[in-house]
């Protein structure tokens, strides 16, 4: 079997027009998971980012704790999961969103943090509430580092998503998983390929987006 | 308990303690693969990110692999280090996994090692080529030192990565931590899957807590410099 893959090319295009149903299914799994997870993960830090940004001191305990889930391996947090949620969309998702935490968390407080002092203080001069500060001042002020972070989770969970094929999900880690399985180069390569082109033209969107939507930070949006 | 306990249990049999396949032979194998991919990767990187970040000529290719590095699935990089150690001769196992955390391996360290050294002041630089200093000079004792504590976080970095990604080494035939995973999911062993999760998730974590400390001992005493 290993012998007969010396020979073998790198991808066989039969293969890949006979299967182009199920790549296409695999695309759209492997999307749909990458959304939700990073959509969950922004409902759960934009609350706790502004939560953190105004109490300092619960910052560090919350970073702590999405710096510890960060480093488990992500296999070994889907392993675990299991024996509790077994092979289900949910496991897939919980351990897509613990990894976006530290990320998204990160952002959201160096966002609003990034807003200057002047500005706020002209704001409330002005007779701004609490809540149309955030609202009107912080928050858009804040969108292209918060972006900026959105990009960076969206990227990772796309590589994530490839691992969840162990767990019976894995959108075009399907194919990855298949063909290691088999000896067989072709799904490997269309599922890695197709993953990382996912993940470079996802970058590519919110790129787009984080310019559309911060006209006046052209020059200023921070990758941190 | 349920679970919990039936993974405590595997973790405390002695049965499991023992042999080639046992638990500490499996951390050492685990320990071997990742000390050895980042140590590969520090020989190149270090010195690529130095002169780099010396001559400030090849931004632009550290800028691009360390988002390319971003963008590609470390399980797909491992994918596909298989066929090419295959056609190469090198068969299943430990070659597949060397590359495959190599390459994880080097883009954080470069990276880190880039912006270390490009953040250092260009005063100090310049009064150092004042007192007469040689470039090799410079890079050694000035440059190198003050982005010691960046390069230790691209170190960190990387180890923790490759630590746990070298569990999925497993699928391509190489030991390590990961086998209990893949082995457990292969026979539906509950136990087997958490007991090993929690071995490689421990692993992980003292990995970032060791280097974190590392770190703080490479932070020069005498300066201050923004980490």
């Amino acid at each position: 079997m290993i012998l007969a893959q010396a020979d073998e090319p790198l991808v066989e295009p039969e293969w890949v027009m006979r299967n182009l149903d199920r790549i296409g299914e695999r695309l759209v799994e492997h999307a749909y998971l990458t959304v939700l997870a990073v959509g969950i993960g922004l409902a759960i830090c934009i609350p706790l980012g502004i939560l953190a940004y105004r109490h300092r001191r619960i910052y560090p305990p919350v970073t702590w704790l999405a710096g510890f889930l960060y480093t488990i391996p992500s296999l070994a947090l889907f392993a675990f999961l299991t024996a509790y949620t077994g092979l289900t969309t949910l496991t897939a998702e919980i351990g897509l969103v613990s990894y976006t935490l530290l990320i998204l968390i990160r952002n959201v407080v160096a966002g609003l943090d990034s807003v200057p002092l002047d500005t706020k203080e002209s704001a409330r001069a002005m007779g701004y509430t609490d809540r149309q500060l955030l609202l009107k001042v912080e928050l858009p002020l804040a969108l292209p580092v918060i972006l900026a972070g959105v990009r960076v989770a969206t990227v990772t969970t796309i590589g994530l998503v490839t691992v969840t094929s162990l767990i019976g999900k894995g959108g075009l880690g399907f194919f990855i998983l298949q063909g290691m399985r088999r000896f067989f180069n072709t799904p490997i390569v269309v599922g890695a390929v197709l993953s990382v082109l996912l993940a470079v033209s996802a970058d590519l969107a919110l790129l787009g987006l984080q310019k559309a939507a911060t006209p006046w930070a052209r020059n200023r949006a921070r990758t941190a | 308990m349920g679970v919990i306990g039936e993974a405590i249990q595997w973790l405390t049999d002695p049965v499991n303690w023992a042999g080639d396949g046992g638990i500490p032979h499996r951390m050492l194998e685990h320990m071997e693969i990742s000390g050895l991919t980042v140590l590969a990767a520090a020989l190149i990187a270090i010195p690529a990110g130095l002169a780099i970040g010396h001559s400030g000529r090849g931004r632009f290719l550290v800028v691009s692999l360390s988002n390319v590095g971003r963008a590609i699935p470390s399980f797909a990089i491992l994918a596909l280090a298989l066929p090419i150690t295959i056609k190469l001769g090198l068969g299943l196992g430990f070659w597949p996994t060397f590359f495959a955390l190599f390459a994880l391996a080097v883009p954080p360290i470069l990276t880190n090692t880039y912006v270390g050294v490009a953040e250092v002041d260009r005063d100090l630089v310049e009064a150092a080529r004042g007192m007469g200093m040689a470039d090799g000079q410079i890079l050694r004792r000035l440059e190198l030192r003050l982005a010691a504590p960046v390069i230790m976080v691209g170190l960190r970095t990387a180890a923790v990565e490759v630590v746990a990604t070298a569990t999925l080494a497993a699928l391509v035939a190489w030991g390590g931590l990961g086998r209990f995973i893949i082995d457990g999911f292969a026979v539906r062993d509950d136990a087997r899957i958490l007991g090993g999760a929690i071995l490689v998730a421990v692993l992980a974590i003292a990995t970032e807590l060791v280097l974190g400390g590392v770190e703080r001992l490479a932070r020069p005493r005498t300066v201050s410099v923004r980490a």
